[in-house]
């Protein structure tokens, strides 16, 4: 028995963040770092506000699809299929709203529900048959690509009318500027109000707490990031309205992934998912779930795409940008083999790969640059990724 | 305990009646009983494949039993799920697979019964309680935000039994606590247990370590090729009798079950 620490304390938040190792949140920060400076360097209108307006708005649609592929990821699955399921959603709310005259909300709901669907299905199909995930979303990517060009026959692609508030909100919606800096410092104060009453409760109960002037600077500094990159991103068109989606959607998905019972069983079905049915989790249940949130997202991704382009085109998911959600995710920090992950590497991992191409194509180099470099940082990611994990299984 | 509480026999918390349990055309259980008092610590020895974690998994609601009857004070019940069983107060540690590595000790020790405020889980709670339990149990362990991957075998199975002591259980069914652990770590985790006996909780230890069997159980209950195969008193009993029922023939397996009022004297160290 280890003779340290006879009562249990309590190591910082960031610490224990660190102490979790491996490809967290940390690297991935330092990637983006080195990657806007390098590109600054070479080409000063990197970090301009304009072509970061454009950046925040490029990573929002391929943003949501790699959220989703988080929670798959954490209990230990995966869907690849997840660049399909965005085209056929988009196709769907193309043939609905444009085709058939629909409402666009009804389009879109209607979209969501076959994607729920599709995730539901792969989600029995893994636990009834124990079927590794990996080759049932592979077989799911071929048929909803098939279904995705059904829906497409005949015209090949629909374009969305411009003036619909879908694509208008997709590709001019910008926050005013009193909203934008009344929801970044709302959220900058709420973020300190909560850490303060967190102490004060902490302290009450007895336990380890830290100090108030480190949770005021820590706040003033989130405060200050905050408004500052309001009022830069201000400097341009704004804040995007679909990276606030993005962002919120990022929000609620850490919250519920760390602070319910349902996010806590996504981890203990990807990390021991023996140790979790016995504590009576229903780790089928699960893995569905996470299959149909991923999904769902993957949906959300592809429709906010689709009315980013104002057309739904056929074999859209071939684009690389759908792919790339996956990559995104675990370049973030989220690990391939489950029960470790977090809803800010989906934001952190599309900000790095957007930032590469929007770097590339600044350069004026074509996409097998980016692609070669993304290949290689995600390479890099899954390298450490699996060093942690033989890290931490050495015990 | 006074003599007269000793000799008092009160209802056992936990008896089973008769347990069949077939795996196809195997059958692991053939008409087993079993009796535990809170309190008491009864340990289930015998020679692999005699039954013993079928009759864990038939306590924990892993396998339910096929046949026969479970009963807690008395009352029959159906032990049909993990979940039942918790609910009916039976915690269960498995020698195995029972943490979450990828989390630390406090999310492991509350997963699947977290404490909620408002909707969202109380961390704070979770961790109060946690410090006051390890503290309880007179636990030293590392930080609580430690990754259980990180711990020694003898802290993991000390971590797994404090887990199981979260929703306050009446009986606990220990499945070959000490089996991979060093001489240090298996008193360690063997102290604890007669701790956790304190607490007044219905111990069932599986076992084939007869030594730590004979140095903290109360009882002895021998499983041989899925059957009952004979019960002892630990203090009055030696591993040579024992042994002999768990291979069978001998003298000893055939005394029938003892129905004796718990044992409420420690027996430490009488091997």
């Amino acid at each position: 028995m280890t003779r340290e620490a006879v009562a249990p304390t309590m190591r910082s938040a960031l610490a224990a963040r660190l102490g979790a190792g491996g490809w967290s949140a940390l690297p991935p920060l330092g990637l983006l770092a080195v990657v806007w400076i390098v590109f600054q360097i070479a080409n000063p209108s990197f970090l301009s506000s304009a072509n970061l307006v454009n950046l925040a708005m490029q990573s929002a649609a391929t943003g949501l699809i790699a959220l989703g592929v988080v929670f798959v990821l954490i209990v230990g699955q995966i869907d690849l299929s997840v660049g399909a399921v965005a085209s056929l959603a988009g196709a769907i709310v193309g043939i609905l709203f444009v085709g058939s005259g629909w409402p666009a909300l009804a389009a879109v709901v209607v979209a969501l529900v076959v994607a729920a669907g599709i995730g539901a299905l792969y989600g029995l199909v893994v636990i009834r048959f124990r079927a590794p995930g990996f080759v049932v979303t592979l077989a799911g990517l071929l048929a909803v690509l098939g279904a995705q060009s059904w829906v497409l026959r005949g015209s090949g692609s629909i374009g969305l009318p411009v003036d619909s508030w879908l694509v208008t909100f997709a590709q001019q919606g910008y926050l005013p500027d009193a909203v934008a800096f009344a929801l970044a410092g709302g959220g900058g104060l709420a973020w300190i109000a909560a850490r303060i009453v967190t102490r004060a409760r902490r302290r009450n109960a007895g336990l380890p707490h830290g100090r108030l002037w480190t949770i005021l600077l820590g706040g003033g500094m989130l405060l200050a990031a905050l408004l500052g990159a309001v009022w830069y991103l201000g400097l341009g068109r704004g804040v995007g309205a679909v990276f606030v989606v993005l962002l919120g959607a990022v929000i609620l998905a850490d919250i519920v992934l760390r602070r319910t019972r349902w996010g806590r069983s996504l981890h203990a079905v990807g990390g021991g998912e023996e140790a979790a049915r016995r504590v009576g989790i229903r780790t089928g249940g699960v893995m569905i779930s996470a299959f149909i949130v991923c999904s769902v997202l993957a949906a959300v991704g592809g429709i906010l795409g689709t009315a980013r382009l104002a057309a739904a085109v056929q074999g859209g998911a071939t684009d690389d940008v759908y792919l790339t959600a996956i990559a995104a995710a675990v370049i973030g920090g989220t690990s391939l083999f489950g029960g470790r992950g977090s809803a800010w590497s989906a934001l952190l991992g599309i900000v790095i790969i957007t930032s590469l191409g929007s770097g590339f194509t600044l350069l004026a180099l074509d996409s097998s640059t980016r692609l070669l470099i993304t290949g290689a940082v995600l390479l890099a990611a899954v390298i450490v990724d699996s060093l942690a994990r033989t890290r931490a299984r050495r015990r | 305990m006074t003599a007269a509480e000793e000799r008092t026999p009160r209802a056992p918390v936990l008896e089973l009646r008769g347990i069949t349990r077939n795996f196809g055309a195997v059958r692991a259980l053939i008409d087993v009983d079993l009796t535990v008092h809170a309190g008491e610590i009864v340990a289930l020895v015998g020679d692999n494949g005699a039954g013993k974690s079928t009759l864990v998994g038939v306590l924990s609601g892993l396998l339910p039993a096929d046949g026969g009857e479970i009963r807690m004070d008395g009352a029959p019940v159906s032990v049909a799920s993990p979940r039942r069983a918790r609910t009916l107060g039976i915690a269960a540690v498995y020698q195995e697979l029972a943490l979450c590595d990828t989390m630390d000790l406090v999310d492991n020790l509350w997963l699947g019964q977290e404490p909620t405020r408002g909707g969202v889980i109380d961390e704070i709670e979770m961790e109060r309680r946690t410090a006051e339990l390890l503290r309880g149990l007179g636990v030293r362990i590392p930080p609580t935000r430690t990754t259980v991957a990180e711990l020694s075998g003898g802290q993991r199975q000390i971590v797994a039994i404090a887990r199981s002591l979260v929703a306050d259980p009446r009986v606990l069914v220990l499945d070959e606590p000490t089996a991979a652990l060093s001489a240090t770590q298996s008193v360690e985790v063997l102290n604890l247990v007669e701790r956790v006996r304190e607490r007044g909780v219905a111990v069932v230890l599986v076992s084939h370590h007869i030594g730590d069997v004979l140095s903290i159980a109360d009882r002895v209950a021998v499983l041989r090729l899925g059957r009952n195969a004979g019960e002892f008193r630990a203090a009055e009993t030696t591993s040579e009798a024992i042994i002999a029922a768990i291979m069978g023939g001998g003298p000893s397996a055939a005394e029938p079950p003892q129905r004796a009022p718990t044992p409420l004297r420690r027996v430490e160290g009488s091997r």
